[in-house]
């Protein structure tokens, strides 16, 4: 083949570049980024606390304990080192509680994005791909649902069905679908036009083998990059329903539901709230950070820069 | 040029095909206003050559490739590929003809799905059709790529660790696989630098030969569209002006739109200052189209005939057809080739 | 040549990299004199718009001139202030560019944004400088001037786009036009009547243009001299006519045989092989000699040096006076 001797010599250059693997980049990439590093490293400190739990707290998180009731941290005057963060109102060790509503934290966080997430992708990917009329009806439900306050809907929902952990991630499920069903319909229609499409369909590809092969690979990029910052807002979420009362009831503990108990002693016992508080920060922070990172690595041309 | 083009059976034969796009207006949508990208266009392509379809930007040739290309649907018209009306065949038989009808896209860029790798996508066409899986695959992939110049090391990279040249040299490659009969060709030159052009297009001559495959050659740039085709339909606003053999046409053109267009084109040759024809004005708005002929706006022969009357293509009797109420009789070649002593 | 518009000396700039710094413009040298049309050409990622850019003291970061001079009517751009060196731009030297809809602002008017810039060098009163924009518009044929100065840039047409950009280049009377694949956007008829514009300008003004292109046709109709760029670098310098008749630099012939022409039949194009070589892998000795069908082994050892072998024609190749 003529064409054939014309590449030889470019590409034995080219492969000797891209030698490198696939894992070892990602964590060169990882680490160049600061946020990067800094969200990774919260990021594992929270799911940390989360698994090892039991391992962590030397008090059971609903304990009560009238005799200690409000102890200040303990480097604080009247402190003891056996609550490291104090006791709130109850007597209960504020580390332990803030351990273990890590979890409830996490698991709402995660379980509502990914139920939000399905209803939201599913839908968008409809609506995208078919257009016409589903496309009109999908998207005049998400109007609906923007039109209305979703912390309103969240309210009459839990008051009807009752709260708890199940209930709270169905109800932000079901609430807030509607930015992943405009980001995966706006991505659709775009990817739709490009001409790899029309290439598949050109070889006579099945509309199932576009979707699935062509068209969802390349939306999830951007998937995964709203689900990481809704995962933050989430988070936030479920603390505000808790402050409210609405969220999980006791025993369990929630970041949320510490912040709602410590409100009344902001005054005089400001560690009730604050670590609860603290806690929310860092989590929040830390799954924002490595979602800039995600964004950054998951655009094509910086792997392209990379590459 | 082997002979038998002359002679051949029509493998695509194009009738009065038209696109409309409607053009959406205001609040109520009422789709009154039509924007015709592809306006009756009419044209027969021979088993084995290169059917060259030049124009600017906005004059409805790659509207006219996707249609062939099955990838539009077509306003109104006919589309008969290899003895069959396409328009007639169900999802099933569609698909099968699909195998004979091919496209290779302009961009590069676009044209490759970023997420997949080599191998799978030069495969895809073969699992789709389930022509070939496990050893047999590896094998025809393979093949493919060498048919384009490129190689086994290639086989597990994504599109984005390739050249512009090496990517359309993929897309190919996927056109390749199904062994079509016809591929349309659309731009594919256009967004590669000029000496990766040269390659790509002597590799589509090699595969042309080869396989004995027929071409249907999109493209803006006339001495490309001359170097490869055999024959030419030169498209004005969704018309076809003009069509001839490329020695006919660029000898011998009829249409005062070909005439500018080839007298537009800046000659490589700094010793030759041509007189050029320069067109006054822009190309009309699409969606408000001049009558008559849609050219005389900007046609430096214009009468008053061609403001009130559409131009038919009509052929010379010699297979030269031309929509012009007044066609041109010249043969510039011959000033071309006195003015300019051969090179080497 | 005291007389010389502009004279780029050794001029280098980097572009910085995780894989360190890259030469896209290395050691260039060249003059246009008033009234001349230098062009370079070259295919992607050669430098020659690097070039334009650095020339405008338009190379922002991580782009870097790091050495030589580029000398406006004697004076060193490179070395003048921020202020000082807007009072050239857009007044003594203005740059088109390729892409007239994203070099215009899309949410002012025609006239504003050519008003604008008739203000900022002339001290003109409004009504003038209205004024003074629709002579400009007329002048480089808008029929209906007064009306397109109250239109914005996605009313018009891509070719009424680059013509409102010449105007505005043109509305300082520039000494000089950096012209930056100014017609590659347009379609031929467009790009004939953008040619025949900036031609006849430079010659009523006797502007100096440096033209980046791409396509040696546009080079053959527009250039007196012609820069062959290839990997940052000046492979082949002279004059238009000289360079077409007797290309010296194997890339010069290459580039020329790639392209196809209306007046020759060829069945297969004399196509160089193999693509432009990444800026941070380049190979040893000459840069082209990878691709070059003339390399010999000396030709990977050493970088040849641009020789003027022929009067007037430069080349940077060992075996350009063999006459290749």
């Amino acid at each position: 083949m003529l064409a054939k001797t014309f590449e030889e010599k470019h590409v034995s250059t080219r492969s000797a570049s891209n030698k490198k693997s696939k894992l070892s980049k990602t964590i060169k990439l990882l680490f160049n980024s600061k946020t990067g590093t800094v969200g990774l490293f919260l990021i594992i400190l929270v799911t940390c606390l989360a698994v090892f739990a039991p391992w962590l707290t030397p008090f059971d998180p609903a304990q009560v304990n009238p005799l200690a009731r409000l102890q200040p941290p303990m480097w604080m005057e009247g402190g003891s080192a056996d609550h490291i963060l104090g006791t709130d109102n109850l007597g209960r060790d504020i580390w332990s509680r803030i351990v273990f509503g890590s979890r409830i934290s996490l698991i709402i966080g995660i379980g509502a994005v990914l139920f939000s997430g399905f209803i939201g992708a599913t839908l968008g990917l409809l609506a995208g791909f078919y257009g016409g009329w589903i496309n009109a009806i999908i998207m005049r439900i998400a109007d609906a649902f923007l039109a209305v306050p979703t912390i309103l809907l969240m309210l009459v929902f839990l008051a009807v069905v009752g709260p708890g952990l199940r209930t709270l991630i169905v109800v932000i499920g079901i609430t807030s679908w509607v930015p992943y069903a405009r980001v995966v319909r706006g991505e659709v229609l775009s990817i739709k036009e490009r001409e790899f499409v029309k290439a598949a369909q050109a070889i006579g590809a099945k509309k199932k083998r576009i979707i699935f092969k062509h068209i969802l690979p390349n939306v999830l990029s951007s998937f995964i990059i709203i689900s990481g910052m809704n995962v933050a807002t989430t988070i936030v979420l479920e603390a505000s329903l808790s402050f409210l009362g609405l969220g999980v009831k006791a025993p369990a503990v929630s970041w949320g539901g510490m912040l709602s108990d410590g409100r009344q002693y902001v005054a005089t016992s400001w560690w009730v709230a604050t670590f609860p508080g603290i806690a929310i920060t860092i989590t929040v922070l830390g799954v924002i950070f490595l979602g800039d990172w995600l964004r950054d690595i998951l655009d094509p041309r910086m792997k392209m820069k990379n590459g | 040029m082997s002979e038998n083009h002359q002679d051949g059976v029509p493998i695509l034969k194009v009738s009065a095909l038209k696109k409309h796009f409607p053009i959406k207006k205001g609040f109520l949508k009422k789709k009154d206003q039509f924007f015709k990208a592809v306006d009756g266009v009419s044209f027969e392509v021979k088993a084995g050559e290169t059917f060259g379809v030049v124009g600017e930007s906005g004059c409805g040739k790659t509207t006219t490739g996707l249609m062939i290309a099955e990838l539009l649907e077509q306003t109104s018209g006919d589309i008969w590929f290899d003895g069959r009306d396409l328009s007639r065949l169900n999802e099933h038989e569609r698909r099968v003809v699909r195998k004979d009808l091919q496209i290779i896209f302009q961009d590069p860029f676009s044209s490759l799905n970023p997420r997949m790798k080599v191998f799978d996508i030069v495969a895809e066409p073969l699992i789709v059709h389930g022509m070939a899986s496990g050893k047999k695959l590896k094998e025809d992939v393979l093949n493919l790529l060498e048919e384009v110049g490129l190689g086994k090391q290639h086989l597990d990279r994504f599109p984005h660790e390739f050249s512009g040249g090496q990517r359309q040299r993929i897309g190919i490659a996927r056109a390749l696989a199904l062994k079509p009969k016809l591929i349309v060709c659309d731009e594919p030159v256009s967004a590669l630098d000029v000496s990766v052009q040269a390659q790509i297009l002597n590799l589509l001559k090699t595969l042309q030969k080869k396989y004995n495959l027929t071409y249907i050659f999109i493209a803006h740039g006339l001495p490309t569209v001359k170097h490869i085709s055999d024959r030419i339909a030169v498209m004005y606003m969704g018309e076809i002006v003009e069509i001839a053999t490329k020695d006919a046409l660029f000898d011998n053109m009829k249409h005062p739109y070909t005439e500018a267009l080839l007298s537009a084109i800046p000659v490589m040759n700094p010793h030759q200052k041509t007189d050029r024809i320069i067109l006054e004005g822009e190309l009309p708005n699409p969606a408000n189209q001049p009558s008559g002929c849609k050219f005389h706006t900007r046609c430096p022969y214009a009468q008053s005939v061609c403001k009130q009357n559409v131009p038919k293509l009509q052929n010379d009797g010699e297979g030269h057809y031309v929509a012009c109420h007044f066609p041109l009789n010249k043969n510039i070649s011959q000033a071309l080739n006195q003015e300019q002593p051969a090179r080497r | 040549m005291t007389s010389s518009l502009l004279e780029v000396k050794q001029l280098k700039t980097i572009f910085s990299s995780e894989n360190g710094d890259v030469p896209a413009v290395n050691d260039i040298s060249f003059t246009v004199n008033p009234g001349e049309t230098v062009a370079i050409v070259g295919e992607s990622g050669c430098g020659k718009s690097a070039t334009s850019l650095s020339i405008m003291g338009l190379i922002t970061d991580p782009g870097k001139v790091i050495a030589g001079e580029v000398l406006f009517e004697g004076s060193d751009l490179l070395s003048l202030s921020k202020k000082k060196l807007n009072r050239y731009r857009g007044n003594k030297m203005s740059m088109i560019f390729q892409e007239p809809m994203t070099s215009l602002n899309p949410v002012f008017t025609i006239g504003n944004q050519i008003s604008e810039v008739i203000r900022k060098h002339q001290r003109v009163d409004k009504e003038t400088a209205i004024k003074k924009s629709v002579e400009m518009l007329e002048r480089v044929g808008i029929s209906n001037a007064s009306k397109v100065i109250k239109q914005f840039p996605h009313q018009l047409s891509g070719g009424m786009r680059q013509r409102v950009m010449i105007a505005i280049a043109l509305a300082c009377m520039p000494k000089l036009l950096i012209a930056d694949e100014p017609t590659t956007a347009l379609d031929v008829t467009i790009q004939a009547q953008i040619l025949d514009l900036i031609k006849h300008l430079s010659e009523q003004q006797n502007t100096g243009v440096l033209l980046i292109t791409h396509d040696l046709g546009v080079v053959a109709e527009m250039a007196d001299r012609v820069i062959v760029m290839y990997a940052g670098e000046i492979v082949e310098e002279t004059t238009v006519e000289e360079l077409f008749d007797n290309p010296k630099h194997p890339y010069t012939m290459g580039l020329l045989g790639s392209t196809p022409r209306l007046e020759v039949e060829q069945e297969m194009l004399e196509a160089i092989p193999g693509v432009v070589p990444d800026l941070t892998e380049m190979p040893s000795g000459c840069p082209f000699h990878p691709r070059c069908k003339y390399a010999i082994e000396a030709c990977k050892l050493e970088k040849p040096a641009l020789i003027e072998d022929f009067p007037d024609h430069f080349a940077r190749c060992i075996r350009a006076k063999e006459g290749l």
